[in-house]
């Protein structure tokens, strides 16, 4: 007889040992890359969030280890190019990073190194999904998790342009796009994230986005009075608010953290992408997986000439190649 | 390398596809996809649970080991994942970057499992068999108290100390392998006894 | 730590200083978020880098390594000179008032009585005077020129703001504001706490630094209160334990003494350690050492220990120097008179000064025996790893022997954290191939050399012959057989002294370290485990979080040394009345009758408050600001530079480091001055290691892969060192090259009107294990210890650095 697991309220809580139903699944998709009018489920889950509060991080990297023993990845043993950071950035094997910025704060003189836990922000309006061309590859439930189906991920890397955050990666070795689950598999059984579970200062608490806000605004109230009169939230609004939300000491400088985006939305182009285009990439999608398997087709290696990357790129995003951070690794 | 299998190669093949095909017509119903739709199975289901300690700071954070086997009923046991101790009062299931790693030094590829001997002189080692190595300690150690054991100063007053051989104890082992330790280095008459706790 | 970790959230400020808390002992920390989110408390990081604790501090100041002790006493004068004492604990609960001989004296950086040819002090004129009664005198105005108070307030004086900013470097406006946030944890209701490690105690004057913090919280009020106390991080997750048991030169379990030769027989071994009160009335609690020694000598030997035998005294090692500590055995390695060497779970190739003499002394060993889960720097020192450790195997002849040992996921038993919790383990998982555990691997090695003894007679055999060896299975002892029997039992009835009733029948488990006796009626390994099994079980094992008043003490989990009790000295969170200091912080109080409260009070439950003075432990009562002759290196702290310091010291220009620090004359010709190496080096941990262990785990090394050394900016434009390029490090005694993380954390500071560039040198690397190959800061370190621990001066040190195209082949 399984138990059935209640919507976590806190990561701070011994996993189940013993066989435990999920409590939500398929019938909560809300949304499905590259699928119209997905059927509105018959319950609304209650939206979850993670509260990352990055005064009180201490950049310990619990989180990256947490992370990789949950899910089970093995990031590469790099090397130290002179800063803290280790992968140096996300990877398939790295789902989170501590991104440490050493930042003169100008009004004050006094050094700051601010530290902030970076992956995926778990956007309400998802722009990977919107921009992912295979269908089934991502959803998001009615809790607010926005999750990478791997099974139907064709490693196009549609995702990594859509995001606002540049956080999914592609894996060289089996060409699948990976990213934070928000550790789906222990949410359905109750639990909170990994990262949550483990972050030693609890600058990192999982619960329900109503109480994550709540939770921030004392945060912000205790920050307030040390002096940082700028202390807030960042729950952008561009990407319908997230359902990974920080408390910044320096709320109206987002940017000072590692560059964290001042106000993220998705393209334009990729939203205009709903309609027609979508539909054509759709179908082309369609007929690649009814003639060859998409891995055949796509590994062979399509040479892209520079003329067409660029074209590529100001179509999707707006903007010239060079200045992306990337995503391909 | 995934790049030629870039967004853009991509792009162009999406622009170029047929018009307005439906998504039945593909083969892929809605429904079929939101089906696909799932969570990765939770690990830890049907494993069983330790109450142990983390061995690395002094902080003591309490923890759970989760495996396959349980040793308590004789079985061989594998260790699959570590996790904070929720009941914890230190802890309180929180872990550091160590800790939280901690399955994976128990499995580390240099752990040891089989005594070995590296003879005077040798670029490499050989196995021994634990009988034969314990031997040979138990020799060494003869010989040399034997040899150069202090029983008396020189104004004759019985010292009964070994100052040739020393031992260096752990910190990470229990109580219980301390007191042992301390026994057995103490009855020999051993002086240079040390610990980490300065280092 | 006097306290507990949870207890560091009824704090109103922290500071670290001596430690790096957030990164070290990250879960520990999160007290210190719990007591700043919930409490409003304020966090001060003073360190020669901005850390990660100090990334979420209130407030942070640099400070040169190795000028711990100017700090302090300038915020000891600070307090003193701006009424910022709190005055009814420092008249009633320190020895403020004891007056002190009238030859003790300091001048030019030194306490009367120093032999420049002995390197040591004559401590004779280090004491109070002593009336005919045999009690110690008292001014309790505390104005008498002679009182300790008087004397302290004397010996601080040249500590002033500006002669602090010359030593440290700390800004004088930094000091100023630190003094200022510690001056208000002065009154009653305000509490702070000391968190502190091996930033602190590996310095040639380590014990000196941690004195003078302790001073501080006595002359604050805040030593016995919540959220208060001297706080020593401690390392090891088990350092607490195997300190406690007595595993090192000197000592026996419970910190007791291994006896000296002088110390001719029982009576005269006795006679030093008789502790009786120089205060009328007070405890002394120590008056009871030879009910835990006896108790001890009948753990050991049962039997073959009696009152005839004086307890078998005569089976007792007994030193003739004062410790056989590690850096000495090294020495004698070094010189050729160590033949046979264990290391259990210790890599001293590592973590010892001057890995160079480390390698060729153990190459002088016959052999080596290493007993570990992993694969050591120490097992392979015999090993070719190209620059890494550049040896010669054919020329060592030194046998080795490495044996598998298991983990914590495989052992049961107890360790003993920082807050003196003994908390029990359970194993989960099977040991890998042939591993072992510790304790079959002990007794295999007792039983075969006992046999030896046996069948071939030899020195001195009676210790080993008749060492109490009663287990079920005298091949694999169980952690429940060896804990009971460090907790102690009853061998015939004991009986209370007053009332004679039977407190415990032969045969029982005893309950506390109050049953012990020194007839031979008891027996007990370590006497401060008293009470962790008892007849009721095993009182580690407690698994009960609840804690009343929500007072962070948690009685019913686990258990701690002493008699289960969380806060060392908690009669004094009481005023002379008995009342707390604080009602929001209660701990325990008198109800005119007794002492009652959350926490088992640290005096006997029905001392009179007025009478009794808290500190139990001490002949006085009280807490000392004067330690007498305690310390080799002077009863009250004194600023002195490193043995390798880029200034001379300003006390006295001759003096070089410690003047009774420990240092090897072999060694001294290799101690560099800053004309050759003028950078001060510090090691340190990061967060995403522990020691040299983690680099053998493939997540850790990923988190964390290269050995780096960190510089500010300006030393690397100095120096033309790019961040992330190669540079090598050098000094008097080895090479090193790493990486260079080049960082505004670390900037130059200003120390005798010159710069003063600080190299940072993390210590998680060797040529083992799944990490980058590198090596620890060792290879550069000095061979030089404190002068009361023997700690090596690991945290302040020269070297010099320049860019490196690679690393060398060797």
């Amino acid at each position: 007889m399984k138990d059935i697991a209640t919507a976590p309220t806190t990561a701070v809580s011994n996993p189940p040992v013993q066989p435990t139903e999920a409590y939500f699944d398929a019938r909560d998709v809300v949304r499905i890359s590259a699928t119209r009018d997905v059927p509105r489920p018959e319950r609304q889950l209650e939206p979850v969030a993670k509260l990352i509060d990055v005064s009180k991080c201490i950049g310990c990297k619990a989180c990256q280890s947490a992370c990789v023993e949950w899910n089970d990845t093995h990031p590469e043993i790099g090397e130290n190019v002179g800063v803290y950071e280790n992968p140096h950035d996300l990877t398939p094997d790295m789902f989170t990073l501590m991104r440490f910025s050493e930042w003169e704060n100008p009004a004050t003189n006094e050094l700051e190194w601010l530290i902030r836990k970076d992956g995926c922000m778990h956007c309400e309006d998802p722009g990977c999904l919107k921009a992912c061309p295979a269908p089934g590859a991502i959803v998001q439930y009615s809790n607010g998790i926005v999750d990478f189906i791997h099974e139907n991920c064709i490693g196009c890397g549609y995702c990594v342009t859509g995001c606002p955050f540049d956080i999914p990666r592609i894996s060289e070795v089996n060409h699948k796009s990976y990213k934070c689950t928000l550790c789906s598999d222990r949410v359905a059984v109750g639990q909170g994230p990994a990262c949550a579970k483990a972050c030693p200062t609890q600058a990192i608490v999982f619960g329900t986005k109503e109480d994550m806000k709540v939770h921030a605004a004392e945060r912000i109230e205790d920050l307030k009075s040390r002096g940082y009169e700028n202390a807030g939230l960042y729950d952008p609004q561009g990407v319908g608010g997230t359902h990974v939300i920080y408390v910044l000491h320096h709320a109206d400088k987002p940017g000072v953290y590692a560059d964290l985006e001042e106000n993220p939305r998705i393209s334009p182009i990729v939203e205009g992408w709903k309609g027609v285009t979508k539909t054509a990439g759709l179908a082309a999608i369609g007929l690649a997986a009814l003639g060859a398997t998409l891995h055949g087709l796509f590994s062979r290696g399509n040479e892209v000439d520079d003329h067409d990357t660029q074209a590529a790129d100001v179509l999707v995003k707006g903007r010239d190649p060079d200045d992306t951070h990337g995503g391909q690794v | 390398m995934n790049i030629d299998l870039s967004r853009r190669g991509f792009l162009r093949l999406a622009g170029a596809g047929v018009a307005a095909t439906s998504l039945g017509a593909m083969g892929f119903g809605e429904a079929e996809a939101a089906e696909a739709a799932h969570v990765r199975a939770f690990k830890l289901a049907t494993t069983t649970e330790t109450r142990n300690t983390c061995p690395y700071c002094s902080v003591a954070c309490g923890i759970i080991m989760y495996s396959k086997g349980d040793v308590k009923t004789g079985e061989t046991a594998e260790l699959l994942h570590i996790e904070g101790d929720a009941d914890h009062p230190t802890n309180r299931g929180t872990l550091c970057p160590k800790g939280a790693a901690l399955k994976d030094f128990v499995h580390a590829p240099t752990r040891l499992t089989q005594p070995r001997i590296r003879k005077p002189g040798a670029s490499e080692w050989e196995e021994i068999s634990w009988n034969d190595a314990l031997d040979r300690i138990a020799r060494a150690i003869k010989d040399d108290r034997d040899e150069n054991f202090i029983a008396t100063n020189e104004a004759g007053t019985p010292v009964n100390r070994w100052t040739t051989a020393g031992f260096l104890a752990a910190s990470a082992t229990t109580n219980e392998t301390a007191w042992l330790t301390y026994k057995t280095v103490r009855s020999m008459g051993i002086v240079g006894f040390d610990n980490q706790a300065r280092v | 730590m006097t306290n507990a970790w949870t207890d560091i959230k009824n704090t109103d400020l922290v500071v670290v200083m001596g430690g790096n808390a957030a990164e070290a002992h990250p879960c520990g920390f999160k007290w210190v978020t719990e007591a700043k989110a919930h409490r409003g408390a304020r966090l001060i990081v003073v360190d020669p880098r901005y850390t990660r604790t100090a990334s979420v501090s209130d407030y942070y100041a640099p400070i040169r390594p190795g000028t711990d002790i100017a700090f302090l006493m300038g915020v000891i004068r600070w307090c003193m000179d701006n009424d910022k004492v709190q005055w009814e604990y420092v008249r009633n609960f320190t020895n403020a008032s004891l007056l002190v001989r009238e030859d003790f004296g300091w001048s030019d950086g030194l306490f009367t009585g120093y032999d420049e040819e002995k390197r040591d002090f004559d401590k004779s004129s280090w004491d109070y005077q002593i009336g005919d009664d045999g009690f110690a005198l008292t001014d309790p105005t505390l104005q008498d020129p002679r009182c300790v108070w008087q004397l302290l307030r004397q010996h601080v004086d040249v500590y002033t703001p500006e002669f602090v900013e010359n030593v440290t470097g700390t800004p004088r406006d930094k000091f100023l504001t630190i003094c200022e946030m510690i001056g208000e944890c002065s009154a009653p209701d305000k509490v702070m706490t000391s968190m502190y490690a091996l930033g602190w105690t590996q310095h040639s004057k380590g014990a000196q630094n941690i004195r003078g913090m302790a001073m501080l919280q006595l002359i604050l009020g805040n030593i016995g209160m919540r959220g208060g106390g001297m706080n020593a991080l401690r390392g090891h997750s088990n350092i607490q334990g195997l300190t406690d048991i007595g595993l090192m030169s000197n000592l026996i379990p419970g910190y007791l003494n291994i006896p000296t030769e002088k110390e001719v027989d029982w009576q005269t071994y006795l006679s030093t350690r008789e502790f009786r009160p120089i205060r009328p009335g007070q405890t002394s609690y120590w008056q009871n050492y030879s009910k835990f020694m006896v108790s001890f000598m009948k753990a050991m030997w049962g039997d073959a220990a009696t009152a005839e035998n004086n307890w078998a005294y005569e089976y007792l090692p007994k030193l003739d120097v004062p410790a056989y500590d590690i850096l000495r055995m090294f020495e004698l390695m070094d010189q050729g008179r160590v033949n046979l060497y264990f290391c259990q779970g210790f890599n001293p190739m590592l973590s010892i000064p001057n890995r160079e003499k480390i390698t060729r002394s153990l190459s002088k060993l016959k052999m080596l025996v290493v007993m570990d889960p992993l694969s050591t720097e120490t097992s392979h020192f015999w090993q070719n790893h190209g620059v890494h450790n550049d040896v010669d195997p054919s020329a060592i002849q030194t046998e080795v022997l490495e044996l598998p040992t298991t983990c914590f996921a495989e052992d049961e038993g107890a360790l003993v954290n920082s807050g003196r919790w003994l908390q029990w383990h359970w194993p989960g998982a099977t040991p890998p191939g042939e591993a072992k555990h510790d304790t079959w691997i002990m007794a295999q090695i007792f039983l075969r050399v006992r046999e030896l003894y046996q069948r071939e007679g030899g020195a001195f055999p009676d210790p080993i012959l008749n060492l109490t060896w009663n287990y079920a299975d005298p091949e694999e002892p169980l952690p429940e057989e060896l804990a009971k029997e460090m907790n102690g039992r009853a061998l015939g009835d004991v009986t209370d002294p007053t009332s004679g009733a039977v407190v415990a029948q032969a045969g029982q488990q005893l309950s506390g370290f109050g049953q012990l006796r020194d007839d031979g009626s008891t027996m007990a390994g370590c006497w401060i485990y008293a009470g962790s099994w008892t007849e009721d079980g095993n009182m580690m094992a407690r698994r009960d979080n609840s804690d009343p008043g929500d007072a962070g003490l948690f009685l019913n989990w686990a258990f701690a040394w002493p008699a289960n009790r969380r806060i060392l000295y908690n009669r004094a969170s009481a005023d002379l009345q008995g009342k707390p200091w604080d009602p929001d912080r209660l701990l325990i109080a008198w109800n005119g009758e007794k002492w009652e409260g959350y926490d088992v009070p640290d005096i006997a439950p029905t001392a009179k408050p007025t009478e009794v003075g808290p500190f139990i432990m001490n002949q006085e009562g009280v807490s000392r600001l004067f330690t007498r002759g305690m310390m080799r290196d002077g009863p009250f702290p004194t600023h002195m530079e490193p043995f390798e310091t880029p200034m001379a010291n300003v006390l006295n220009p001759r003096m070089r480091g410690n003047p009774v620090g420990r240092v090897f004359e072999s060694d001294v010709a290799n101690l560099a001055t800053s004309d050759e190496f003028p950078f001060v080096a510090t090691s340190y941990r990061l967060t995403e290691h522990f020691h040299y262990w983690t680099k053998h785990n493939p997540v850790n090394a990923a988190l964390q892969p290269e050995f780096f050394v960190e510089i500010s900016e300006e030393l690397a434009a100095e120096r033309g060192i790019a961040r992330g390029s190669r540079v090598r490090v050098w000094g008097k005694r080895g090479e090193v090259w790493a990486k260079a993380v080049v960082t505004k954390r670390i900037k130059p500071m200003v120390c005798g009107g010159k710069p003063v560039h600080v190299v940072g040198i993390p210590l998680h690397w060797g040529f083992m294990g799944a990490a980058k190959k590198g090596w620890g800061p060792n290879s550069l370190t000095p061979f030089v210890g404190d002068a009361n621990t023997d700690t090596p001066e690991f945290k302040a040190f020269l070297v010099n650095i320049e860019p490196a195209a690679e690393e060398p082949v060797a």
